[in-house]
């Protein structure tokens, strides 16, 4: 058997030059990975390099940085299409993010649904999973019905299962939830559509920076993700999807790029992908993008799962003592982003005086109000965790929230 | 790192305890007229988006008196607290009072001196140290906007 190296976070941290800047004159400690994680010096070089010496527009002239530009765009194509195990590169579409790679199906594949169809989600879903369907549900008519939670704070499966029926036309759900840390069972979920003739798309922004994602073991028909949360630039993201899905499609914008003739009379669009990509894209942001996909690639998700899952069980065990301590979601079988309220101050003046010690959380509703309104709460404060978070820094987060407590003179 | 010890060295930041003075956690935790009131004439639902802070505003307004002012809601000390001592203030007072407390008390927030002096403000001067906190003025402001909404110019 191989045992992988253990992450040397030393290491991995001197890839983060952002991690060396004090706040507030403290150093940062930042525990906010699950809104936008940090990018190392690889991926800040590969962007800076691409417009020093090979930036053009993509797909057009018939020079040699134009075929340099298109060469570096599509080599991130293949690798980010490798990256989560897609069968070919003409399966990723490059977004804005996941919430252009939802909007894109909730326009473009929804553009064939009508009243009477249905579409099952989740509670759990980030805006980005809500609000596309019911701009739909607006447009069209169909109807979204909302899968709960389980007493233990997991996706009720049989309450989803029993939700799903011969109207059920798409079974969306995130893949971890970026508030409650869980990590839902996808592939029995995709069996569960397939079984009306539904098709499953799944929000992939919180599981890729974090789990090896292989779209074809899923299941799925569409996988949506961020390159921000990654280690990657803001500004681009990918939506997956099988090959013949994207062709029967109609496309999401028109302009150029996506067409391959365009006459007065009417257009005939590209192929897959591009298709879907009108306009000149973020070219820079995707060769950042694959070179994020190749950093994590190097670390191995190996090494990275086991250093976050010492450090969220580590974390858990620390917060655990704090009195008045009250973590939402499951407290084991989780990821690192730990949602909570502590004692009786409101998340918001917590982020407030952790902020003025160095720590970066984050507060509020998270882009998940429905499920803050499920869980009874208005707010809830975050910390997250990724591959360059340290023990020392959780033992800061303890310190930091001592301080709080003591600010607001105890707890009544 | 690792062997830090549990306990911690405390934090010696005067502007956050400035921010967090006994009287704002006392109004907190202890908010004053949030309740119901009779023959309300005025009342709004405002939030804050980003933090999910929400304020209900009601007000009794008898010939361009504030008879009665109440408020509910959910949100942190700054929102709850500036609400609270908000009512307080303004009980009593004509509806041209308030909207000129109202303007002084936004002029504190956004840091100019001579408002954090005025004494027509009474404890919501307190909250003189919000200023230096830029992303909690809103909070400190959610209250005060709904009374503009009410009664305000554009009213
Ligand atoms: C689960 C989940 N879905 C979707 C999104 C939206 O991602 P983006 O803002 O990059 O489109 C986020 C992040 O905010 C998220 O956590």
């Amino acid at each position: 058997m191989n045992t992988t190296p253990a992450l040397d976070v030393d290491r991995v941290r001197a890839d983060f030059p952002i991690l060396n800047r004090e706040v507030h004159g403290r150093p940062l400690v930042y525990l906010d990975s699950a809104a936008s994680s940090q990018k190392p010096t690889q991926v800040i070089r590969a962007m800076s390099e691409y417009f020093e010496q090979h930036h053009s527009n993509v797909h057009r002239g018939a020079h040699e940085l134009s075929v340099e530009a298109t060469d570096a765009y599509e080599h991130a194509r293949a690798t980010l299409a490798g990256f989560i195990g897609a069968r070919e590169p003409a399966e990723l579409v490059f977004t804005r993010g996941t919430t252009e790679s939802i909007n894109l199906v909730a326009y473009a594949w929804g553009s064939g649904l009508e009243r009477g169809d249905e579409i099952v989600l989740t509670v759990m879903e980030h805006h980005s999973n809500i609000v596309p369907w019911q701009l739909l549900a607006e447009r069209s008519g169909v109807r979204l019905r909302f899968a709960g939670l389980t007493a233990a704070g997991r996706l009720d499966v049989d309450h989803l299962a029993s939700l799903i029926g011969p109207s059920t036309r798409l079974v969306g759900l995130t893949h971890v939830s970026n508030s409650l840390g869980i990590t839902n069972p996808v592939a029995e979920i995709a069996g569960l559509a397939h079984d009306v003739g539904a098709l499953c798309l799944v929000d992939g922004a919180q599981a890729v920076p974090h789990m090896p994602v292989d779209v074809g073991a899923l299941g799925c028909d569409f996988y949506a993700f961020s390159a921000h949360k990654m280690c990657g630039p803001t500004g681009v993201g990918a939506l997956w999807a099988r090959q013949a899905i994207l062709e029967a499609m109609p496309p999401f914008q028109g302009g150029g790029e996506m067409i391959s003739e365009v006459k007065l009379e009417g257009s005939v669009w590209a192929p897959v992908p591009h298709k879907f990509e009108a306009g000149t894209p973020p070219i820079a942001e995707a060769v950042g993008f694959g070179v994020a996909a190749d950093y994590i690639t190097a670390l191995g998700f190996e090494a990275i799962s086991a250093h976050e899952a010492d450090l969220t069980s580590y974390a858990l065990n620390r917060l655990a003592g704090l009195d008045g301590f009250e973590l939402f979601g499951p407290s084991e079988d989780r990821l690192g982003v730990l949602s909570f309220r502590y004692g009786d101050i409101h998340p918001h003046d917590l982020a407030t005086i952790l902020d003025r010690q160095g720590v970066a959380i984050r507060a509020g509703h998270h882009c998940n109000q429905p499920l803050m309104d499920y869980l009874g709460v208005d707010a809830t404060a975050r910390a997250s965790l990724y591959l360059y978070t340290t023990r020392g820094e959780i033992d800061v987060l303890v310190d930091a929230l001592l301080v709080a407590r003591d600010l607001f003179g105890g707890f009544e | 790192m690792n062997n830090r010890q549990a306990a911690h060295d405390g934090l010696n930041d005067a502007e956050l305890s400035q921010l967090y003075q006994e009287v704002i956690l006392d109004h907190y935790r202890r908010p004053r007229n949030k309740r119901d009131i009779e023959d309300t004439t005025h009342t709004v639902t405002m939030n804050n988006p980003l933090c999910g802070d929400v304020i209900d505003l009601l007000l009794s307004v008898k010939g361009g008196r504030i008879a009665d002012i109440s408020f509910k809601g959910k949100g942190c000390s700054i929102s709850l607290a500036s609400a609270s001592m908000m009512t307080e203030r303004l009980k009593g007072k004509s509806v041209d009072e308030a909207l000129a407390l109202s303007g002084t008390f936004t002029e504190m927030l956004h840091g100019d001196p001579a408002a954090a002096e005025a004494t027509e403000l009474g404890d919501l001067r307190a909250l003189a140290g919000v200023s230096k906190f830029p992303v909690r003025v809103k909070c400190a402001l959610l209250a005060w906007n709904c009374l503009q909404e009410l009664v305000g110019p554009d009213a």
